[in-house]
């Protein structure tokens, strides 16, 4: 009984430690960012600041905003878009299966994995084309098709779980393709729909390679002008620390409210699911 | 139950040769709901990639598009680059140290969370939310705790280590290779502890999930056979959750072969190239340089090593999913 409680003790230390190591990014960017600026000196790092003070917010906040407000733009249209494409297809993946249906699936699937390096030069070039070059709308386009990939393989996988006799019953009530996703698919998509959007909203809130070269200067997204914020020379750093917090917020935010979904939306991503 | 019978009377009443019309329109339906995606994907995906390929034997290598073809040109002068041959040394060494702590760590936190201690929960929020994180995020706060003059080194001076971090130029067990040392730049095991950071969750949900599907009554009947508590997590455990595992390397392997964002936000290509890696060199030839050929080439070698893990894994997996 007693060597039991020991290996508790020992189980639990081990977790509190690696907890705390784990929260130690956050422990820095928060005292630092509220630190006034007298006290933002890199040798006192770890010390508490003896006042609170938010002015690096409003200065991170200043710089930040319209940023902020560009990725907003674009990931709220993104998600959607690549949300409702994805239920169709995983609909038509699932429940109509016709041959070659699989394939084309696989097909699909590797554009999930590939490095977007490899098609960002062509990508650039058809954007200027189109006249959507450094544009919100261009990134919009962009994340809703290469997301196809990963929101149809996780509605493809949330359908599987729909029971067949279920469509089966309706098609012999007479409901037809349409009349099937509409009135039966959808409704049970609820919790579906969250997972894909959470997951959505979080990758496209966090990408940087797409941001940082199909934009520049105004329609930049957050991520590109906390970089830009933090590679300047004359930005202090708890200013820094206040912007990459308000980078991260909306993420955390969605993460700490609507935790299980993201999860779910982890574990989706690994093709089997 | 007046609907019910209604419909039934309804389909007696209709002819065989318009139900089989029906059908045939709910599948062109179908091919209709999935064509749009699938042309775009097509285009997007497998078009772009062979205009890259095109590009990478061009010789646009300046501002103005030139599409004349170079052959080979690019991809020799590639593998006979300073810059280059160093960028594959630091991805051989991120990817397996990269992929061996993230695995040793989300084993080992998912099967202590797993134990039915109190606050598993809490632990695992903790353990998870990095992955909410932009790399970027990631980079700019692991710069400054990495940072050689100040961050985590005001502890270690207590012992009076003072480690050089990202700004270390050194090559541990170095041997000359082409025209860079070979061995693990010291430099590149502070970008892999910010990614271990951030991606140790993604093991961790896996491996968790994994833990809680082996049924208890396994453990209880090793347990009555009498294999001790390690007996039975290494001989009934580890090999259940392997095929996580390779899932979760296979995974780790593609992020790792493509990073990009979080050297970019955190070191840059580093002194002497010590944490350069194909995307960074991509994006500052072709974007910064306009070296589009050369990018071009970075890039289809970037997609042939993720290709190599990701092809067979894919077919294998599709296989068993049917």
């Amino acid at each position: 009984m007693a060597k039991l409680k020991l290996s508790t003790i020992l189980k639990y230390a081990v977790l509190i430690v690696m907890a705390i190591i784990f929260l130690t990014p956050v422990y820095v960017i928060i005292v630092t960012s509220i630190k006034p600026l007298d006290e933002v000196s890199l040798d006192h790092m770890w010390a508490l600041p003896t006042a609170i003070d938010f002015s690096s917010y409003i200065k991170a906040f200043t710089e930040l905003a319209p940023n902020f407000m560009n990725s907003i733009y674009l990931v709220v249209p993104a998600t959607l878009l690549s949300a409702l494409l994805g239920a169709m297809n995983g609909y038509v993946l699932s429940k109509w299966r016709f041959k070659g249906s699989e394939l084309l699936f696989t097909i699909m699937l590797f554009g999930m994995f590939i490095p977007y390096q490899s098609i960002l030069i062509p990508l650039i070039q058809f954007l200027r084309s189109i006249g959507l070059y450094n544009s919100i709308g261009g990134l919009i386009l962009t994340h809703v098709v290469y997301g196809l990939p990963i929101t149809t393989l996780m509605f493809r996988n949330f359908y599987a779980n729909i029971p067949d006799s279920m469509i089966e019953s309706a098609k012999i009530d007479g409901a037809n393709f349409l009349g099937i996703f509409r009135h039966i698919i959808i409704p049970l998509s609820i919790s579906g729909f969250v997972v894909v959007a959470i997951w959505q909203f979080t990758n496209i809130w966090n990408e940087f390679l797409f941001a940082v070269t199909i934009t520049n200067s105004d329609s930049q997204p957050i991520m590109v002008a906390l970089q830009n914020l933090s590679g300047s020379q004359i930005v202090q750093w708890n200013v820094q620390m206040a912007g990459a917090l308000l980078a991260a917020l909306p993420t955390l935010l969605v993460y700490i409210l609507l935790g299980k979904y993201f999860v779910r939306g982890l574990l989706a991503g690994s093709v089997k699911g | 139950m007046k609907q019910e019978i209604s419909t039934n009377q309804h389909l007696e009443r209709q002819p065989k040769l318009n139900k089989k019309k029906k059908i045939s329109k709910d599948k062109l339906m179908a091919i209709a709901f999935l064509a749009p995606s699938f042309i775009l994907i097509v285009i997007f995906v497998y078009g772009f990639i062979g205009w890259t390929g095109w590009v990478s034997v061009s010789n646009w290598n300046t501002l103005v598009p030139d599409f004349s073809f170079a052959g080979l040109k690019n991809y020799i002068y590639l593998f006979n680059d300073y810059r280059f041959q160093a960028d594959l040394r630091n991805t051989v060494f991120f990817t397996i140290l990269f992929i061996g702590l993230v695995i040793i760590m989300g084993l080992g936190l998912s099967t202590l969370i797993d134990q039915k201690l109190k606050g598993e929960s809490f632990f695992r929020n903790i353990f998870l939310f990095p992955m909410a994180l932009s790399f970027v995020v990631t980079g700019v706060v692991w710069q400054w705790l990495l940072n050689p003059s100040t961050g985590f080194n005001q502890f270690l001076q207590v012992f009076g280590i003072q480690p050089k971090w990202y700004t270390d130029t050194n090559i541990l067990a170095g041997f000359e290779w082409g025209s860079i040392e070979f061995g693990l730049p010291v430099a590149i095991i502070a970008v892999v502890i910010a990614a271990v950071w951030q991606m140790t969750g993604f093991s961790l949900a896996m491996y968790l999930a994994g833990l809680r599907g082996i049924p208890e009554e396994l453990r209880e009947a090793a347990r009555i056979d009498g294999a001790s508590e390690f007996q039975i997590y290494r001989k009934v455990i580890l090999p259940i959750l392997t095929p996580i595992t390779v899932s979760v390397v296979i995974i780790m392997a593609h992020i790792s072969l493509k990073i990009f964002d979080l050297i970019y936000a955190m070191t840059g290509s580093g002194a002497n190239f010590v944490t350069d890696v194909p995307g960074v060199y991509m994006f500052e030839t072709t974007f910064r340089g306009n070296y589009y050929a050369n990018g071009s080439a970075i890039a289809i070698i970037m997609l042939l090593l993720v290709a190599i893990f990701i092809v067979p894994y894919l077919i294998t997996s599709r296989k068993g999913d049917n």
